[in-house]
């Protein structure tokens, strides 16, 4: 079940990829921290849960989607968003509720939508997700398309039990979805050792008779390598696959968030591992990077934010004549 | 003669003859042919690919329904009967009733959801709920009740043509029942209610599983002189105001005919917009035959006792034309 691969450490990296990769975690922690900032400023209300420390997983696995696949997200998705391919400036004017909004303002934080990029959302009840994404599998399977589906689910969603109904449907109808169990160590406040009488989470998938496999979620490379490998025998029409990344949120579960559940040394303990750290010396050591090309990245980054910003602050909000608009279909009462 | 359940297992075989997109989901549909036998032979004739059985997760198969009339297909998913369907609830009002809006437009879930509903065969509490109102409170849903053979033949297919998610509510005494209908019976409007029998005195509001009750109760009703209207809501979400109101207007009595139990009832609901629209109208309190308010019991006497009955519909509308006579 886990990994018989080298170790991500001898896995072969070139300089691009070493800049797309570090690129896109980059990406998303400025995006991230920016968000807390307008939190702050009151500019973005409602929940914000940010995916700060979890940067790996999203920079490993959209590579390796293609366009014509689909992402059926959770409420903690910005991250996801971005790197799918989602515009900033329509995630952070959504986050602003404003009509520009990839979500035309509707959803915020927890509902980003792009079905031209075949993103399906965030969603925000923790499991509620799964059925969509099998649906979505089973589409494919029924049209004969050879398309993934790739599903992101917490460790709080295992202790479902539509969690436990969907692992035995993906697996008993062989549906093309990768499901991708983010563990993150917590369900909001409780720790997977006080929701979990079995903490190896693949292994409870496993139990339905599904490939799985074990991943280091904060090591960039060990996340391409496992989903690389469980993407092509979904998309080889072999079913699913699951994948269990361990992750670590640095940040709260939200905005309202006070983290009395945990030490500030568990915390500092997972930030000696994070993605972006670790990656980076890597690709230093390996000679594919310099202190010039993070920092570009960087700029990059804050220019692209800036420029998200800039547009969500200037778009407009969404008329209220129109707030009945789009419960149902246009034409129909 | 047909069956209700025949016309709906004609409605279910041409849906999947017609449109390659459909596909039937649920518990027992297959091999089993339906717990109510509507899907009987549909396995046999268009293979398991779209007769599918589902384990017992309604949650799953309801969301996974969704997912697929999102990515395309047009899923006909039957949930065993609506006692069942609070397990997927979530499913339901989370993502099927909210995903269009919430997406500010981007995503339509064309899917329909077939479920029994109703008390009267002595299957005690748990398996007699009448919770229509329930899904009728949710924006974002459209909410029918098959009261005759000619919706059971008709709804399901209108149903599939809408771009939003459609319920169905099939009332678990009327699948044995027999009627004519006629041989090119097909697709029926799904946007209005129906005036089943046409009278003066009294408006006799009712749907699903009452109709045939308020249908009976105005035969009795004629016979004692009091000529009452009968209307079949059929859609309960978005209700035809338009078609109560006028019959009230024209009888100035209504009394609402709901399985549910009074409180938060559908009945409440439709009280409520006459007394919003046709206030000046009435000449006589509204009143209401409901379900009492205790779990559906066993014993054949008790649950008679429990459920809107032609009796007590007569009883109503005896005392509101007597003593506003």
């Amino acid at each position: 079940m886990t990994s018989t691969e080298p170790s991500p450490d001898f896995l072969p990296l070139d300089r691009a990829q070493a800049l797309a990769l570090l690129g896109g975690m980059i990406r998303v922690r400025r995006f991230e921290e920016k968000c807390q900032e307008l939190y702050g400023a009151g500019k973005i209300r409602g929940f914000l849960h940010l995916y700060i420390g979890e940067e790996a997983i999203a920079a490993g696995v959209m590579p390796l989607l293609d366009g014509s696949d689909a992402v059926v997200s959770t409420y903690r998705e910005h991250g996801h968003a971005l790197l799918r391919g989602v515009p900033a400036g329509a995630i952070m004017a959504e986050m602003y509720g404003r009509a520009t909004g990839c979500s035309r303002g509707r959803g915020g934080s927890m509902h980003l939508f792009d079905l031209p990029r075949r993103f399906y959302g965030g969603n925000a009840i923790v499991g509620g997700g799964l059925p969509l994404a099998l649906g979505l599998a089973l589409a494919d399977l029924m049209q004969g398309r050879k398309r993934v589906t790739a599903c992101f689910l917490g460790d709080g969603a295992v202790a479902e039990g539509v969690f436990h109904e969907s692992m035995n449907l993906a697996a008993l109808w062989k549906l093309p979805v990768l499901l991708l169990c983010e563990n993150n160590q917590y369900a909001m406040g409780t720790a997977l050792d006080r929701h979990q009488s079995q903490q190896n989470l693949a292994l409870k998938a496993q139990s339905y008779k599904m490939e799985v496999e074990r991943v280091d979620g904060m090591d960039v490379l060990a996340v391409q390598a496992a989903v690389r490998r469980a993407a092509e025998y979904v998309r080889a029409g072999g079913g699913p696959w699951f994948v269990e990344l361990l992750t670590y949120r640095f940040r709260a579960h939200s905005a309202y968030d006070p983290e009395l559940y945990r030490s500030k040394e568990e915390v500092a303990r997972w930030k000696k591992r994070d993605p972006i750290a670790l990656f980076e010396s890597l690709a230093t050591e390996r000679g594919l990077l310099g202190p010039e090309d993070v920092a570009a990245l960087e700029r990059a980054s804050d220019e692209e934010i800036a420029s998200a910003i800039s547009f969500a602050e200037e778009s407009p909000l969404e008329p209220v004549e129109d707030l009945a608009k789009d419960v149902y279909a246009p034409g129909t009462p | 003669m047909t069956t209700y359940r025949e016309a709906v297992r004609a409605a279910l075989r041409e849906a999947l003859q017609k449109d390659e997109r459909v596909f039937l989901m649920g518990e027992d549909v297959g091999r089993y042919g339906g717990s109510y036998a509507c899907s009987l032979g549909l396995l046999q004739e268009f293979g398991p690919e779209r007769v599918r059985d589902t384990p017992l997760s309604e949650n799953a198969f309801v969301g996974i329904g969704i997912g697929a009339a999102m990515a395309g297909m047009r899923p006909v998913v039957e949930i065993m009967t609506v006692n069942f369907s609070l397990l997927a609830l979530d499913q339901i009002l989370n993502n099927a009733a909210t995903l269009r809006h919430m997406s500010g437009g981007q995503v339509g879930v064309p899917l329909v959801i077939r479920m029994a509903t109703g008390a009267g065969r002595q299957v005690a509490a748990q398996h007699s709920h009448s919770l229509e109102n329930y899904y009728a409170h949710i924006p974002g849903l459209k909410v029918l009740a098959a009261a005759t053979l000619e919706d059971a033949r008709g709804m399901l297919w209108t149903a599939l043509q809408d771009p939003d998610p459609v319920i169905i509510f099939e009332h678990a005494t009327l699948y044995g029942v027999e009627g004519e209908l006629a041989a090119g019976a097909g697709a029926v409007p799904i946007d209005r209610a129906a005036v089943r029998r046409a009278g003066k005195d009294v408006t006799l509001i009712a749907y699903g599983g009452t109709l045939g009750k308020a249908l009976a109760a105005a035969g009795t009703l004629a016979e004692r002189g009091v000529d009452a209207e009968v209307v079949d809501l059929r859609t309960l979400r978005p209700l035809d105001d338009a078609t109560i109101v006028d019959s009230v207007r024209k009888t100035r009595r209504a009394i609402v005919v709901d399985e549910g139990w009074k409180t938060g009832s559908l009945a409440g609901e439709v009280c409520a917009r006459i007394v919003e629209k046709a206030f000046y109208d009435l000449d006589a309190p509204i009143a209401r035959v409901c379900s009492d308010e205790v779990p559906i019991p066993y014993p054949r006497h008790l649950e008679d006792a429990a459920l809107p009955q032609p009796e007590k519909i007569v009883d109503a509308a005896l005392a509101m034309v007597g003593s506003h006579g």
